[in-house]
């Protein structure tokens, strides 16, 4: 019984804050309710016993994603009323593609119900008797090994590439020169004067 | 009784709502990575949800590597996004011509 609630609350606030998020007209509301969203969808996972990666959605998307989005959004200097115009224009496309989508699925898993296609073995069977992280540790560390270190450098390869492209060269900044710092000798910088008493230094 | 149906009518309808989502705001690239992201979580959904149906822990290892593409996507879509407005002033993808010969 609690499992049904628990899952109408979570899927109904998904489905609403995802339905905000697309119809928001200030995008900084539109990334509150993602967030909303991924937080309940995190919800969802928790309950069919996948922890992991209800933790991993909210680090990653409210902790990271969400996150960058909002600076973005807060950075941009746009007139948003404006960004709205076409809504209604492209409204009944949307509808009709969104709706065909949805159908696909549908059909696509009554044709399961129906006996489905037979496809594989299990790959890596559920043991109940280990916990989900530790479970998910012992599949990503041995037969995931090369797919977890792509995974790892496709993050990389992203981070290179928002900062090359973001990278921009300013005039008229005076930058720290580090080679020039390191190469300065005492030599260059200090002299030994004797001045005679009463004369002070030049400088 | 919760199935596996209702996981994916979740899906199904999160998804819908995303292709709606960039359909709808062809002036705003911000909302289409966004609604970009709301279609990830869907598949993930999907996922997560097969994977406690069939009791195969790979849909969740799965689940874990679309997180990560999805994380770096909105890295390099935002930033296309942060130079884009810096050469144009605009966000719309109606002015996306700038290829065009």
């Amino acid at each position: 019984m609690i499992q049904a609630i628990a899952f109408y609350l979570f899927a109904g606030v998904v489905i609403l804050s995802a339905g905000l998020t697309i119809s928001s007209r200030n995008p900084v509301h539109s990334v509150l309710w993602l967030i909303l969203a991924f937080f309940n969808a995190a919800g969802l996972m928790v309950l069919c016993g996948a922890e992991f990666i209800a933790m991993l959605l909210v680090i990653v998307y409210v902790g990271a994603v969400a996150v960058l989005f909002l600076f973005v959004v807060m950075m941009l200097d746009i007139d948003f009323a404006e960004l709205r115009a076409g809504f209604v224009r492209y409204a009944p496309v949307g509808v009709a593609l969104a709706l065909a989508l949805a159908a696909e699925v549908v059909i696509g898993f009554f044709g399961y119900t129906a006996g489905g296609v037979e496809l594989a073995v299990k790959a890596a069977p559920l043991d109940p008797t280990i916990p989900n992280i530790e479970g998910i540790g012992r599949l990503l560390y041995s037969r995931y090994l090369f797919v977890f270190e792509g995974a790892g450098l496709v993050l990389l390869v992203a981070m290179i590439g928002a900062i090359v492209l973001t990278y921009r060269e300013r005039g008229g900044v005076r930058r720290q020169s580090i080679s020039s710092q390191v190469n300065r000798r005492a030599k260059d910088s200090t002299r030994n004067m004797q001045p005679a008493v009463g004369q002070g230094v030049e400088l | 009784m919760i199935g596996l149906t209702h996981y994916l009518v979740v899906a199904a309808i999160l998804f819908g709502m995303g292709v709606f989502g960039i359909i709808a705001n062809r002036k705003n690239l911000i909302l289409i990575l966004m609604a970009i992201e709301l279609i990830l979580l869907a598949v993930n959904i999907n996922l997560v949800a097969f994977s406690a149906y069939l009791g195969d822990l790979v849909g969740q290892v799965f689940a874990m590597f679309v997180l990560t593409v999805a994380a770096g996507e909105a890295a390099i879509g935002l930033a296309i996004l942060v130079i884009y407005f810096r050469g144009r002033a605009t966000i719309s993808v109606d002015d996306v011509n700038r290829m065009k010969g």
